[in-house]
């Protein structure tokens, strides 16, 4: 083996930066353009990358980058929402139920991007608010902010309430487990 | 009520739902277009490189 190199740890990130991109623009063709475009970006500049640092949130910077480019680019303020992004999770039933999970869908596909991004990167892609707030190029104050309101919104467009929360999470899986039984008992 | 700050256990379950649908995401197959571009990127890169070899 040779010195590594670091362009072959791209690979490892491919899923991770395609379920980022399909989040972000919402829509998985789009996505996929954005991640072959961040791919090859990364590839020709790969020098630009410091070893040591975190190659997925290198990443995940240049995929941004392209996103916010194009859009300001095409100047296309509705997103072209495709199905495809609940269709393909509903097919997957989640041990708490599937309804609860399409819900979840519809309520964050209606988030503005910034909230949207914010939560995928510190709320599912495990960054820390200093990393994601480095990566968006904003303060860490912003990205708190934006977390809030982002868990704030989608908690009002699910109706979860503080006394609510788990109330709901009970009755989903209750209707998913008497929808799915009751021709078997 | 309207809080400021949504309560811990609606976050918890936020974060939960987000992450659920982010592993899920993980799991997806690439499409081949995603698979075949490194090869792709390695193969060009390789044939500029071993060019004077030839």
């Amino acid at each position: 083996m040779s010195d590594t190199d670091p362009r072959d740890q791209l690979v490892d990130h491919l899923p991770a930066l395609r379920a980022y991109a399909i989040n972000l623009t919402r829509n998985v063709a789009t996505a996929d353009d954005m991640v072959q475009d961040t791919v090859v970006k990364a590839w020709t500049n790969i020098d630009k990358f410091q070893p040591g640092t975190n190659m997925r949130a290198w990443l995940f910077t240049i995929l941004r980058n392209t996103f916010y480019s194009s859009r300001r680019k095409t100047n296309r303020e509705v997103p072209d929402v495709d199905g495809a992004f609940t269709a393909r999770l509903s097919e997957k039933p989640a041990h708490d139920g599937r309804l609860q999970m399409a819900d979840f869908q519809k309520a964050f596909v209606q988030l503005p991007d910034e909230q949207r991004e914010t939560l995928v990167l510190v709320g599912a892609a495990g960054f820390s608010y200093e990393e994601a707030a480095e990566m968006c190029g904003v303060a860490v104050g912003t990205i708190k902010s934006r977390a809030n309101r982002g868990r704030k919104r989608l908690a009002e467009l699910m109706h979860l309430t503080e006394d609510g929360a788990m109330e709901l999470t009970d009755k989903a899986t209750i209707a998913v487990v008497t929808a799915g039984g009751s021709s078997a008992f | 009520m309207s809080h400021k700050k949504t309560d811990p256990k609606t976050v918890q379950q936020i974060d939960e739902n987000l992450k659920r649908v982010f592993d899920v995401q993980l799991q997806q197959e690439l499409p081949d277009r995603l698979k075949d571009l490194l090869a792709q990127l390695k193969a060009r890169d390789a044939g500029k490189d071993t060019g004077a070899e030839k």
